[in-house]
């Protein structure tokens, strides 16, 4: 394909079909309606379906729906919408049913500020539903990056059988880059595990293979029950501490035993760096920009930019906090994934950097940082 | 160009009321920047949740190497289209940069210096359609600086001009560029 000039929201569309999503539910909201709008006239090229639904928690229904029937499934939307999803992202993670929901931030609380950025849905995005849930996050910083987080996304729900979030600033979802899309057929593209085995054998919710039970499609001759109460290994609810915890252990496993496949993170000048910026999204181009400018006068800055958010990456940020003085954090919200890092570097070392107000922060704010003024 | 900084970048803002076409004025420049010319860029928009007025502009940072913060830091030219929009980003403007105002909806103009032009009057007598007015401002703008060459930006246009409309949004863009033909030193200072 030849150049073109691409809006994020679009490469989110063409990265979703490139990994094969077929199905789109969703009600569209501002800044992610571009997403929808896209899919609606491309998925049915592709033999897809998209379907407009009365709201967000009908829209994961449905994605949940047609991921259990076999056909890789997506959603888009904000803040708003994000929070009606929250009870079926856990029922999805409960459930082990890959879908991916795409959440362009905008200003809040509430309906905020609907065409302004932000970031603070951060902390949502790994606590919004309740329980002890596994959830993988991931977060584009320009327009290829979302196209590629989103092929990504798609890999990882289906290789792990979990929602995937793609957590995205109103910046990058309406920026408008050079984009030069990459043929379909070039790209890694993971399908889910089925079975071979006997319909009378299938246990939905064993662990004889591993950690990730094969998942056959309904309607493909195997019968299983899914509940979002805790179950056996057969899908039935119970009681039964020794199946509970089992349940409980594994599905942290399947997350936590694979970390160096899903955090996905880029260190640039760490070496020398004794301060060194660790930033997401839109953020992070804000960042690189301070660091350039800080390089051209001596100060050694490094900087490490986040992909994968949660699970957080806490080895790579525990290696800046022993090598660097100081760690500085600049993010769109009032200081969320700042904590996690004062965690793993101590809270002594971490310098943040902040604003809601819809506006991005600005290379100079994180110079000033730098510069300790 | 003396308007490029230590990053090599030139920021150019298109500002004015919702529903003058100032975003997709900066998508054409940015298609003509990077589609026709291959220069990298970024293009980025703010706006507000109205269909019809409001406030909106379009940013386009042009530069021969990599761009990281997409949005402007201080432009090198502004387009202003309402008096909201100038009195909002004119502070903004590098101390050489460029400043084109349409004359008969922007009254005061806080500089000396500002190309002064009725950009939507010359888009109604060109075209007879006042929405033409954002690719007038295009011909002047690019008339005025080499931004981006002749050819990518009448590219770029026809390719977003709706079927049909070809023709007008040609007349639009000669408008525009012939307007400030006679004013070639600002154009060496660009």
């Amino acid at each position: 394909m030849a150049v073109t000039l691409m809006q994020g929201n679009e490469a989110v569309g063409w990265g979703a079909l490139a990994a094969g999503c077929r199905f789109y539910a969703g009600y569209p909201i501002t800044p992610s309606s571009e997403i929808a709008e896209m899919l609606s006239r491309e998925l049915p090229k592709y033999g897809g379906k998209f379907i407009q639904m009365e709201d967000e928690i009908a829209s994961l229904a449905a994605c949940i729906g047609a991921s259990v029937g076999g056909v890789k499934s997506m959603t888009a939307t904000s803040g708003p919408g994000f929070s009606l999803m929250q009870e079926h992202i856990g029922y999805a993670a409960m459930t082990e049913v890959p879908c991916v929901i795409v959440s362009v931030q905008r200003l809040g609380p509430s309906t905020g500020q609907p065409t302004s950025p932000s970031q603070g849905d951060v902390m949502q995005a790994r606590w919004g539903t309740h329980g002890d849930h596994p959830i993988i996050v991931l977060y584009p910083n320009s327009v290829p990056k979302a196209f590629g987080l989103t092929v990504t996304a798609f890999n990882l729900a289906e290789k792990y059988r979990t929602p995937v979030i793609l957590l995205m600033d109103e910046v990058i979802a309406h920026m408008r880059e050079r984009f030069e899309m990459p043929p379909f057929e070039s790209l890694t593209v993971i399908d889910r595990m089925g079975t071979n085995v006997p319909p009378e054998w299938y246990k939905p919710y064993g662990d004889t293979i591993g950690d990730v039970p094969p998942m056959p499609s309904f309607g493909s001759g195997y019968r299983y029950h899914i509940t979002g109460l805790f179950h056996d290994v057969m899908g039935y609810p119970t009681q039964r501490l020794d199946e509970i915890n089992p349940l409980v252990e594994r599905m942290q496993r399947k997350i936590n035993n694979h970390l160096e496949d899903i955090l996905l993170f880029e260190e640039e000048e760490t070496d020398d760096a004794n301060t060194v910026i660790i930033a997401y999204g839109v953020t992070s181009r804000s960042a690189r920009h301070a660091m350039r400018l800080a390089r051209n006068h001596r100060h050694n800055i490094g900087l490490l930019t986040l992909y994968t958010i949660w699970p957080f990456p806490e080895e790579a940020v525990m290696r800046i906090g022993r090598s660097a003085r100081r760690v500085i954090v600049p993010e769109m919200n009032l200081g969320q994934l700042a904590l996690e890092v004062e965690r793993a570097v101590g809270k002594h070392k971490v310098v943040r950097v902040n604003r809601a107000d819809g506006e991005m922060i600005s290379p100079q704010m994180i110079l000033q940082a730098i510069e300790g003024r | 160009m003396s308007g490029k900084n230590a990053f090599n970048r030139i920021e150019v803002r298109l500002a004015g009321e919702g529903g003058q076409g100032m975003i997709l004025a900066g998508v054409i420049l940015a298609e003509a920047a990077a589609i026709y010319d291959g220069k990298n860029i970024v293009q980025t928009q703010t706006y507000g949740p109205e269909a019809r007025g409001g406030s909106s502009k379009a940013e386009v940072i042009i530069s021969d190497g990599e761009i990281d913060y997409p949005e402007v830091i201080n432009a090198d030219f502004l387009v202003a289209m309402s008096q909201e929009a100038c009195d909002k980003y004119a502070s903004n403007l590098k101390k050489d940069g460029l400043l084109i105002v349409d004359s008969e909806k922007v009254r005061r103009v806080p500089l000396t210096n500002a190309i002064k032009l009725p950009i939507t009057r010359m888009a109604v007598e060109a075209t007879g359609k006042s929405i033409t007015a954002n690719v007038v401002s295009l011909g002047i703008l690019v008339g005025l600086t080499n931004l981006v060459s002749r050819e990518a930006i009448q590219k770029a246009i026809i390719a977003r001009a709706p079927k049909g409309t070809e023709e007008v949004n040609q007349k639009a863009l000669d408008r525009g560029l012939t307007a400030v033909e006679g004013l070639l030193s600002v154009k060496d200072k660009a």
